[in-house]
């Protein structure tokens, strides 16, 4: 069995390698995070701190709106999560449970709309909210991404394999449709609106062309927006500085990617997140 | 479904007795059940209609007019925005360029993805926790992965420049360079893309029962034999959904391109929706009309990828 474990040694070498490769970016960005500029901008590069300090996240904190940002993503990711579970949930309901006539097209109508790019229609959305005044304001950010197609599909996939007999045992004992949703269907969906959760959540905090256009307010803007104009006041000087706002961005996401993967497995090949 | 409620007997219990024939299609709705159903449909209706309909609309109105400096539509102009796209030969090079940064992105992040999800197949203990950690890049935005490559990419201190002088090599101006800097974006874009595709490619590796290993390792089958007519065969529907999915985000790129270079040097990476938005809203600028045409000319893009791609593609796909 000796090949056996130079198989099992050669494995785990060359998965810690490539693990070393993938993960250079974030390790690279906590690493520098903890650097003084002086050291961060020595050449050939440093790679890891000489003595780890921890002040450049407590400056960048203080130098700019980095936490009035980071609230104003997280109050933006959670509505729209919210928001689109709310309405997924119904609209799922309706196409599973509910016969109407053309249901069928209705529900390849709500499809469609994954196919058409945000990008494509983005100057008559802008516009949209130019002409309401809500440039600057958290509904720019929130009300177009309320429902999702990607959504209702998630959900009606998980729906379709719910056991009939259920919903036709609460129909005969006069149980309400928003009883029903609540009581039986919500609980017994956990998987599947958790996956959307997760999913729904990061496609709101990941979000950069939208926000880019619909604020232009440091105090209003989004976390991504303020992460990336970090680079235009600080490029040369300052990488550390930099990291250090990159890592404070990641935290959330990471969490999310490492403690909820199975999760977002599932939500996978239901579609993918807009940019 | 109809036919499962009528094999459990369930046809005359039913409150609403929607029971189609596929001879007579009338079927007797419940009146109550569908206002219920339409109460429910509305609020994602509304929000569709308001945010997706309604602008991809408007969008073709204003593709056809001109505009003035306000942005605001004049005479219709027929089709001269989009003739204007396709004549003009600096608008007619993103699209081109589009293309080539798409080809750049998708296919080396197939390639990698592919041999990082078949590495981790090995049937080594904590392989799982591999798998979580070789999906790291899933954790970034678009802006924090680009914030990141931007300080690699830096040419005096960056850690590209570091490894190729270790080799002994000449620095890269990899950003400020037309001829390196669609490549530098793209490799930014497939690390950031990798995540996604490890986990895509892992979920479908998962997906390929035991049996049909056991019955070709039964057959001789080991090694790489058992890798190219066994594995890549079964994972085609799974590498077919993500070539679909990663060339349409790919087409849509934008952040990156908009941190790393802000289309630049000499418009060396001003893909299609890079140059939607400097038409449309950089300095100052409201071509709404030409940007329409292009976001147009967007969607049929992503419309028509995708159809290719189910029609003459899952041809050759193997389903099981």
């Amino acid at each position: 069995m000796r090949s056996n474990t130079l198989v099992r040694v050669a494995s785990y070498a060359g998965l810690s390698i490539l693990a070393f490769v993938m993960l250079f970016p974030l390790l690279y960005a906590i690493s520098g995070s903890l650097m003084t500029t002086r050291e961060i901008s020595t050449y050939p590069p440093a790679f890891l701190p000489s003595s780890p300090r921890l002040g450049n996240f407590v400056d960048v904190l203080r130098a700019l709106p980095l936490p009035r940002q980071y609230l104003n993503s997280v109050i933006v990711a959670v509505c729209v999560m919210t928001g689109q579970l709310l309405t997924s949930v119904l609209s799922a309901y309706a196409f599973t449970f509910l016969r109407m006539p053309l249901r069928n097209l209705v529900f390849g109508v709500f499809l469609a709309t994954m196919m058409v790019p945000w990008e494509a229609i983005i100057i008559p959305n802008y516009l949209t909210m130019a002409d309401s005044h809500l440039i600057n304001t958290y509904p720019a950010l929130i009300v177009p991404f309320l429902a999702a197609g990607f959504g209702t599909f998630l959900l009606r996939q998980f729906f379709m394999s719910f056991p009939r007999d259920l919903y036709e045992a609460a129909q005969v004992d006069g149980v309400g449709h928003l009883r029903f949703i609540w009581s039986i269907l919500i609980p017994l969906s956990r998987p599947a609106l958790a996956a959307l959760a997760i999913w729904s959540f990061l496609s709101a905090w990941n979000q950069f062309l939208w926000p880019l256009l619909v604020i232009n307010q440091d105090q209003m803007a989004t976390l991504q927006i303020g992460i990336s104009r970090l680079q235009d006041a600080e490029a040369a000087t300052a990488p550390n500085f930099i990291l250090a706002g990159t890592v404070l961005a990641l935290i959330p996401t990471l969490l999310l990617i490492y403690f909820g993967q199975r999760h977002i497995v599932r939500g996978l090949t239901a579609g993918a997140v807009r940019g | 479904m109809l036919e499962t409620l009528e094999r459990r007997g369930f046809r005359n219990l039913l409150p609403w007795r929607a029971v189609s024939s596929t001879a007579g299609r009338r079927a007797d709705y419940n009146r109550r059940e569908v206002a219920t159903a339409l109460v429910m449909l509305a609020p994602s209706f509304v929000l569709f209609t308001a945010w997706i309909f309604y602008p991809l609309a408007r969008s073709i109105y204003l593709s056809f007019h001109g505009n003035d400096l306000f942005g605001r539509p004049t005479a219709f102009v027929g089709l001269a925005q989009f003739q204007a796209v396709f004549s003009s030969p600096s608008l007619r090079e993103t699209i081109v360029r589009t293309v080539v940064f798409t080809a750049l992105t998708v296919i080396p992040g197939l390639l990698l993805g592919t041999l990082i999800a078949l590495a981790l197949q090995a049937p080594i203990r904590g392989v799982g926790i591999f798998r979580t950690l070789l999906a790291t890049p899933f954790a970034f935005s678009v802006a924090t992965a680009s914030v990141i490559f931007q300080i690699f990419f830096n040419p005096g201190v960056g850690v590209f420049n570091a490894i190729l002088n270790l080799a002994h090599l000449h620095p890269v101006g990899w950003l400020t360079n037309p001829a390196t800097a669609l490549a530098s974006v793209a490799v930014a874009t497939v690390w950031l893309q990798l995540g996604y595709n490890v986990l895509v490619l892992s979920a479908g590796l998962q997906g390929i029962p035991e049996e049909v290993y056991e019955a070709a390792r039964l057959d001789g089958a080991k090694g790489f034999t058992l890798t190219r007519f066994i594995t890549l065969p079964l994972l085609t529907p799974t590498l077919f959904f993500l070539l679909v999915v990663s060339t349409v985000i790919a087409i849509q790129s934008f952040g990156q391109i908009h941190i790393l270079t802000r289309g630049g040097p000499a418009g060396a990476t001003t893909t299609l929706v890079y140059s939607l938005y400097l038409n449309a809203f950089a300095f100052g600028s409201t071509n709404y009309g030409l940007a329409s045409a292009q976001a147009l000319i967007l969607f049929a893009i992503v419309v028509v990828v995708t159809a290719l791609q189910f029609g003459v593609l899952e041809r050759r796909v193997f389903y099981r």
